[in-house]
C-alpha cells in the first residue's frame, strides 16, 4: 500500500476509538496510567492527522476519499473525504484532544474516573473526525446525532453543580433540532434523486428539489439543526448552562470543536445543496447573526461566574461566522473558515486558562477570584491577556485576520451589516478588558499570597495554542490558501443559481 | 408435498379415511403449517404433562419441582425453536408452496411466515427471562395463583417453597395464537386466534410472585378491556359479513366499490374491526390497559406480551389493512391518520410524567404503536416494509428492556432478593452498582428514543421515511416532535441511572434501592441476545431492510 492510496480518513476515524476501548477495558497497569495511554495515544492520532495533511494537495478539491456502501437500499454509504475546511477542522480537533487530556491530567480524583474521562474524550474525537470527514448526508447526520451521547455523559458525569441539568438541557436543544434535521434527511430521499447515490453530497450538489418551496423547507429543517449546534441566538441557552457546569476541558472540545459542526454544516450541507433557499434566507440568517453579535457580547458583559462569560463571547464569535458564510462573498467564505480555526483556538485557551483560575481559587465567580492576582502569577496574568486580547481580535493574532476578512467580505454585500457587526468588536474589548481588571489587577487581595503561578504542565497545555495564534496571525497565508478553494466552490455556487441573491442579500 | 386431507364439514358424520372423496375434502398443507402446528402441538402435550404429573400426587413432583420445571421449559424451548427455524426455512424459500391452505381459512404468505419467525425469536427470548430464577431458586410466578393474597394457604405454599410449571402450557397457547393470527384469511379464524392468544396472557398477568394485588388487578383488567375489543371485533365482523355476505377477506375486498350500494356498512364493520385491533396494539384511545397490565403483570411476562403480541396484533392489522382495505383506504384513513397521531403523542405525553419504569415502558411501548402506525397508515410497500422492520426491532429491544428490570430488585436485610424496584428513584445510581446492566438498559433506551447506530433509528427512519414517500409527512413530523419529546424521558433514567446517587437508608446501606441480582444466569442470556440484535441491526441494517422490504413487495 503506498502512501497515497492509505485510508487516512478511516484510521484516523477509528483510531481513537480503538484508543477508548484500550483505556476502557484494559487493567491493570493500562488502567492505573489510563492517562498517559491516552494522552500518548491522542498524539499518535495528532501525528497521523499531520501526516494526512502532507498528502493534501492545495487546489485539488475534495480529497483523499473513501467509500463503501453500507445500506444500499436507502442509498446510504460510508463515504468521507475532505475539502480544505474540513482538512483544518480535523486537524483541529486532533489538536484539540491531547492538550484537553493534558489539562485535565490532576482533574479526576480516582485512575478509574482517568480513564473513563479519557475513554469519553477519545470516543468524541472519533465522531468529530469522523463528522468533518462525512460526505454522505445520512453519515454526517448519523454522526451529528451519536455525538451527542460522549459529550452528555462528559458534562453530566464530570461537571460541577448543576451539571445534570445542564446536560439534559444541552441532550434535549440537539436532539430536537437534530429531529428537525432528520425531517430533512428523510425529505433530501424522498424529494432528491434517490437512488444508491441518494445521500451522496457530490450527487446532491446542483440538484432539483421539485420546487422552491421543497427547497426552502428542507433547507430550514438543516439550518435549524445547524443553528441550534452553532448556536445562534435565539437557540443558543443551552450554552452557557453546559459550560458553566461542564468541565472547562470538555467545553473546549464543546465550544472549540464541537459547535464547528453546525457552520461547517451550513458551509458544506446547506450551501452547496441548497443554494437559492440560502440565499433566499440569507437576509434573515443575516440580520440574526448580528442579533447573536451583540446579544452575546452584552450579556458577556453581565456575568460573573467567568465560564458562563466565555460561553456568551462565543455566541457572539458565531454570530462573526456565520455572517460571513451568509455574505457570499470569497473573502468572507475564507474570514469565516479561518475564524472557526482560530476561535478553536483562542476560546479553547480561554477556558483552559479559566480552568487553571478556578482550580487555584476554588471558585467561578470573577469578583471572587481577585483583585491583584497579577502581583502573584505574573504568567497567568499575562498568557490570559494575550488569549483575551485574541479574543478581541488584536492585530498580530490570527483572530483578527479572520475578523477583519470577514467584516471586509461582508461589506462588499451588506455594508450596513459589517458597520454594524463592527461595533460588536468593541464590545467584545469591553468585556475581556473588564474581566482582566476584575481579576488580575488592584491591590492584592489578602489570601492570595500562596497562589502558585502556572507550571510547566499548564504552560504546556496553553503554548501551543498561542504560538499557533502567532504563526498565523503573522503568517496566514497558508490556512488561507488551504481555505481559498472551498471558499470560491461555495460562492461560486450560490451566486449561479440565483442572479437576484446580490439584490436579496443587499437588506439584511 | 404433504397435503392430507380432511373431513369438510360434519354433515357427512364418515370416518376420516372415508373422506377421500376429493370434492369433500379440505385441502390443508401441513408443512407451511407446521410452525404454528408445532407450537401448538406442544402447548397441548405440556397440558398433558402438567396434569399427568398433579394427578401422580402433588406432593411427590412438588418436593421435586425441579424435574418438571426442566421438563416443560425444555418442551416449550425447543417447540418456539423448532417453529421458528422452520419458518426461517419457509420464508427462505418463499415463492414455493406458499398461499392459501384449510379452505381458505389461512394464508401463509411471506409476510405470515417473517411475522411468525418474528414472534418465535421474541418467544424464545422472552422464554429465557421466564425460565429464570434467582440463586434464591424463585422464579418470577406466584407458587400457587390460585391462593388469595396474604391468606394463610398462601404463606404455607410459599414456605414449602412450591412453585408451578403450568406458565409454559399457557405461554405456548399464547404464542401459537399470535402465530395464527397474523396468518389468518378469515375473521373467524382470526377471532379464534385472537381468543387463543389473548386467554393465556390474561391469566399469565395475574400471576406475579410479588406485589399480587397488583397482578390481580392487572389481570382483570386486561381481561374486562380485552373481552371488549374482541366485542368489538366480533360486532364489526358481523356489520361486514352483513354488507359483503363473507367473512374471507379476499372476498370482503373483491366485493368493495360493488354496485349494492353497502360501503357504508363495510366502512363501519371494518372500523369496528380495527377497533378490535386497535385494542390488542394499545392504540390511542384503547391503550389504557397498557400501563396497569405492563406494570402489575409479572414483569417476563410483560416482556413477552409486549413483544409478541404487539408482532402478532400488528400483523392482524397489516393484513386487514392492505388485504382489504385499499379500495377503502379514502374512508379509513382519517380513521388510521387520527389513531396514530393520538396515540404518539399521548404516548409521548403522559409518558413523560411517570415515576415507575415498568409504567414507563408502557407508555412508550403506547407510543411506539403510533410510529409503527405511521407506516401502517402510509399505505405503501415501503410502509409495510417500515412497519414490519420496525415490529422487529422493537420487539427485541422490549424484551431485553424488561429482561433488565426483572433482574432489579430490591433485596431486603437478611439479603432475600424481593419484587423488582420498579421506582425511577430505586434506579438512581444503579449505573455504579450495577454496571453493566444499566449500561444494557441504557441501550436499549437508546434505541427506543431513536439515536442512530442502535436499531430503534433506522426503524423510526423507515417509517417515518415511507410516511414522507406516501404524502403522509404529517405523520412523520408529528412523529418526530415526538421522539424529540420522548427522549426526555428515556433521558431521565438514564439520568437517574448514571448521575444520580442512591437515597443512603440507615438500616442497611441497600435498603429500598434496586440492585442487579445473580440468577441462573438466562435472562443475562436474553438481554444479551436483544442488545446484540438491537447494535447488530442498527449497524448494519441493510441486509435486514432489503428482507422486509423484499417481503412488502412480494405482496404489493
Amino acid at each position: 500500500m503506498t502512501m497515497q492510496n492509505f485510508p487516512y480518513l478511516t484510521a484516523m476515524i477509528a483510531a481513537p476509538s480503538l484508543g477508548a476501548l484500550v483505556v476502557w477495558l484494559a487493567g491493570g497497569a493500562v488502567r492505573r496510567h489510563a492517562r498517559v495511554v491516552a494522552l500518548a495515544w491522542s498524539l499518535v492520532v495528532l501525528a497521523l492527522g499531520v501526516a494526512m495533511a502532507s498528502q493534501f494537495k492545495i487546489g485539488g478539491g475534495v480529497q483523499l476519499t473513501e467509500r463503501v456502501e453500507w445500506i444500499a437500499s436507502f442509498g446510504v454509504s460510508y463515504a468521507v473525504g475532505v475539502d480544505g475546511i474540513g482538512l483544518v477542522l480535523i486537524l483541529l480537533s486532533a489538536l484539540a484532544v491531547p492538550i484537553v487530556l493534558l489539562a485535565a491530567w490532576r482533574e479526576q480524583s480516582s485512575p478509574a474516573k482517568q480513564a473513563h474521562y479519557a475513554a469519553l474524550v477519545l470516543c468524541l474525537e472519533t465522531f468529530m473526525i469522523a463528522v468533518f470527514a462525512a460526505r454522505d448526508v445520512f453519515l454526517f447526520y448519523i454522526l451529528f446525532e451519536a455525538m451527542l451521547i460522549p459529550v452528555y455523559f462528559l458534562i453530566g458525569s464530570f461537571g460541577g453543580a448543576g451539571a445534570k441539568r445542564a446536560a439534559l438541557k444541552f441532550l434535549l436543544y440537539s436532539l430536537a433540532g437534530g429531529l428537525v434535521m432528520l425531517a430533512g434527511v428523510i425529505a433530501v430521499w424522498t424529494e432528491g434523486p434517490g437512488g444508491r447515490d441518494g445521500f451522496l453530497v457530490d450527487a446532491l450538489v446542483g440538484a432539483d428539489w421539485g420546487s422552491p418551496q421543497a427547497e426552502r423547507l428542507i433547507f430550514l429543517a438543516f439550518f435549524v439543526a445547524f443553528a441550534v449546534k452553532a448556536p445562534m441566538f435565539p437557540v443558543h441557552t443551552w450554552l452557557p448552562d453546559a459550560a458553566q457546569a461542564a468541565k472547562p476541558g470538555t467545553s473546549v472540545l464543546l465550544v472549540g470543536v464541537l459547535d464547528k459542526v453546525g457552520t461547517f454544516g451550513m458551509v458544506t450541507l446547506c450551501l452547496p445543496l441548497f443554494p437559492q433557499a440560502s440565499a433566499w434566507a440569507a437576509p434573515v440568517v443575516i440580520a440574526l447573526a448580528v442579533v447573536s453579535i451583540f446579544w452575546g457580547a452584552f450579556l458577556a458583559l453581565g456575568q460573573s461566574d467567568i465560564l458562563r462569560m466565555i460561553a456568551y463571547t462565543s455566541v457572539s464569535h458565531f454570530g462573526f461566522i456565520v455572517l460571513g458564510i451568509f455574505a457570499f462573498t470569497e473573502t468572507a467564505e475564507i474570514g469565516s473558515a479561518f475564524y472557526m480555526v482560530n476561535h478553536g483556538l483562542s476560546t479553547g485557551a480561554l477556558f483552559l486558562l479559566a480552568g487553571f483560575l478556578i482550580a487555584r481559587r476554588g471558585t467561578q465567580d470573577m469578583s471572587l477570584m481577585g483583585p491583584g492576582l497579577q502581583r502573584t502569577t505574573p504568567l497567568l496574568a499575562g498568557t490570559f491577556l494575550v488569549v483575551g486580547l485574541s479574543a478581541v481580535a488584536l492585530p498580530g493574532l490570527s483572530t483578527f485576520v479572520s475578523e477583519f476578512m470577514v467584516l471586509v467580505g461582508t461589506y462588499q454585500r451588506s455594508p450596513a451589516a459589517a458597520v454594524v457587526a463592527a461595533l460588536g468588536v468593541i464590545m467584545a474589548a469591553l468585556y475581556i478588558l473588564i474581566a482582566y481588571q476584575k481579576i488580575f489587577t488592584g491591590p492584592v487581595r489578602a489570601d492570595l499570597a500562596g497562589t502558585g503561578d502556572l507550571g510547566a504542565r499548564e504552560l504546556w497545555v496553553v503554548g501551543p495554542l498561542i504560538a499557533l495564534m502567532l504563526v498565523f496571525g503573522f503568517y496566514p497565508k497558508p490556512a488561507v490558501d488551504l481555505l481559498r478553494e472551498g471558499a470560491a466552490e461555495t460562492v461560486r455556487l450560490a451566486e449561479f443559481s440565483e442572479p437576484g441573491a446580490e439584490q436579496e442579500g443587499d437588506r439584511p | 408435498m404433504s397435503a392430507l386431507l380432511w373431513p369438510a364439514a360434519p354433515a357427512p358424520l364418515a370416518a376420516p379415511g372415508a373422506a377421500v372423496a376429493a370434492e369433500a375434502a379440505i385441502d390443508i398443507d401441513w408443512v407451511v403449517l407446521s410452525p404454528v402446528a408445532i407450537v401448538l402441538g406442544a402447548a397441548i402435550a405440556a397440558t398433558l404433562i402438567e396434569a399427568v404429573a398433579s394427578r401422580k400426587g402433588a406432593g411427590r413432583v412438588a418436593a421435586q419441582p425441579g424435574y418438571l420445571r426442566v421438563v416443560q421449559a425444555g418442551l416449550a424451548l425447543l417447540a418456539v425453536a423448532a417453529a421458528g427455524l422452520v419458518a426461517l426455512r419457509l420464508a427462505l424459500r418463499a415463492g414455493e408452496s406458499i398461499g392459501l391452505t384449510g379452505d381458505g381459512a389461512l394464508v401463509i404468505d411471506p409476510m405470515t411466515l417473517y411475522l411468525q419467525l418474528a414472534v418465535a425469536a421474541c418467544a424464545l427470548i422472552g422464554l429465557l427471562v421466564i425460565t429464570d430464577r434467582t440463586v434464591q431458586g424463585e422464579d418470577a410466578f406466584a407458587p400457587q395463583a390460585a391462593a388469595v393474597p396474604g391468606s394463610e394457604y398462601e404463606q404455607r405454599a410459599r414456605r414449602r417453597g412450591l412453585s408451578q410449571t403450568d406458565v409454559y402450557p399457557l405461554v405456548l397457547f399464547a404464542t401459537g395464537g399470535m402465530m395464527l393470527f397474523p396468518a389468518a384469511a378469515d375473521l373467524i379464524t382470526m377471532f379464534v386466534a385472537l381468543e387463543v392468544l389473548s386467554l393465556p396472557l390474561y391469566l399469565l398477568s395475574g400471576m406475579a410472585r410479588h406485589r399480587r394485588l397488583l397482578s390481580g388487578e392487572a389481570s382483570l383488567k386486561y381481561f374486562l378491556l380485552g373481552a371488549f375489543g374482541s366485542a368489538f371485533f366480533l360486532f364489526g365482523a358481523a356489520w361486514v359479513y352483513g354488507a359483503t355476505g363473507s367473512l374471507r377477506l379476499s372476498e370482503i375486498a373483491g366485493s368493495v366499490g360493488s354496485a349494492s350500494g353497502l360501503d357504508p356498512i363495510l366502512v363501519v364493520g371494518l372500523t369496528l374491526i380495527l377497533v378490535g385491533l386497535f385494542f390488542k396494539v394499545g392504540a390511542v384511545p384503547f391503550h389504557s390497559w397498557t400501563p396497569d397490565v405492563y406494570q402489575g403483570a409479572p414483569t417476563p411476562i410483560t416482556g413477552f406480551m409486549a413483544a409478541c403480541t404487539k408482532i402478532a396484533a400488528f400483523g392482524a392489522l397489516l393484513r386487514v389493512v392492505y388485504a382489504v382495505a385499499p379500495a377503502l383506504s379514502w374512508d379509513l384513513k382519517p380513521v388510521l391518520w387520527t389513531v396514530a397521531i393520538a396515540t404518539m403523542v399521548v404516548g409521548t405525553v403522559v409518558g413523560l410524567v411517570q415515576r415507575d419504569v415498568k409504567r414507563l415502558l408502557a407508555y412508550s411501548a403506547i407510543a411506539h404503536a403510533g410510529f409503527i402506525m405511521t407506516g401502517v397508515a402510509a399505505w405503501s410497500a415501503e410502509g409495510l416494509a417500515g412497519s414490519l422492520f420496525y415490529l422487529f426491532t422493537y420487539g427485541v429491544a422490549t424484551i431485553g428492556g424488561f429482561g433488565v428490570i426483572a433482574l432489579v430488585r430490591e433485596v431486603d436485610a437478611e439479603g432475600h432478593i424481593r419484587a423488582e424496584a420498579t421506582g425511577l428513584d430505586q434506579w438512581r445510581g444503579l449505573g455504579k452498582r450495577s454496571p453493566v446492566l444499566a449500561g444494557a438498559f441504557a441501550l436499549f433506551l437508546l434505541s427506543f428514543a431513536g439515536i442512530p447506530l442502535t436499531s430503534g433509528f433506522v426503524a423510526k427512519f423507515a417509517v417515518f421515511e415511507a410516511a414522507f414517500g406516501a404524502g403522509a409527512a404529517v405523520l412523520a413530523i408529528v412523529g418526530l416532535a415526538c421522539s424529540a419529546a420522548a427522549a426526555f424521558f428515556y433521558a431521565r433514567v438514564i439520568v437517574a441511572m448514571f448521575f444520580e446517587s442512591a437515597p443512603q437508608g440507615e438500616a442497611a446501606p441497600l435498603a429500598g434501592v434496586g440492585i442487579g441480582v445473580r440468577t441462573l444466569g438466562l435472562t443475562q442470556i436474553a438481554v444479551g441476545l436483544s442488545l446484540a440484535f438491537t447494535l447488530a441491526l442498527g449497524l448494519v441494517p441493510g441486509w435486514f431492510w432489503n428482507f422486509t422490504r423484499g417481503l412488502a413487495q412480494l405482496l404489493s
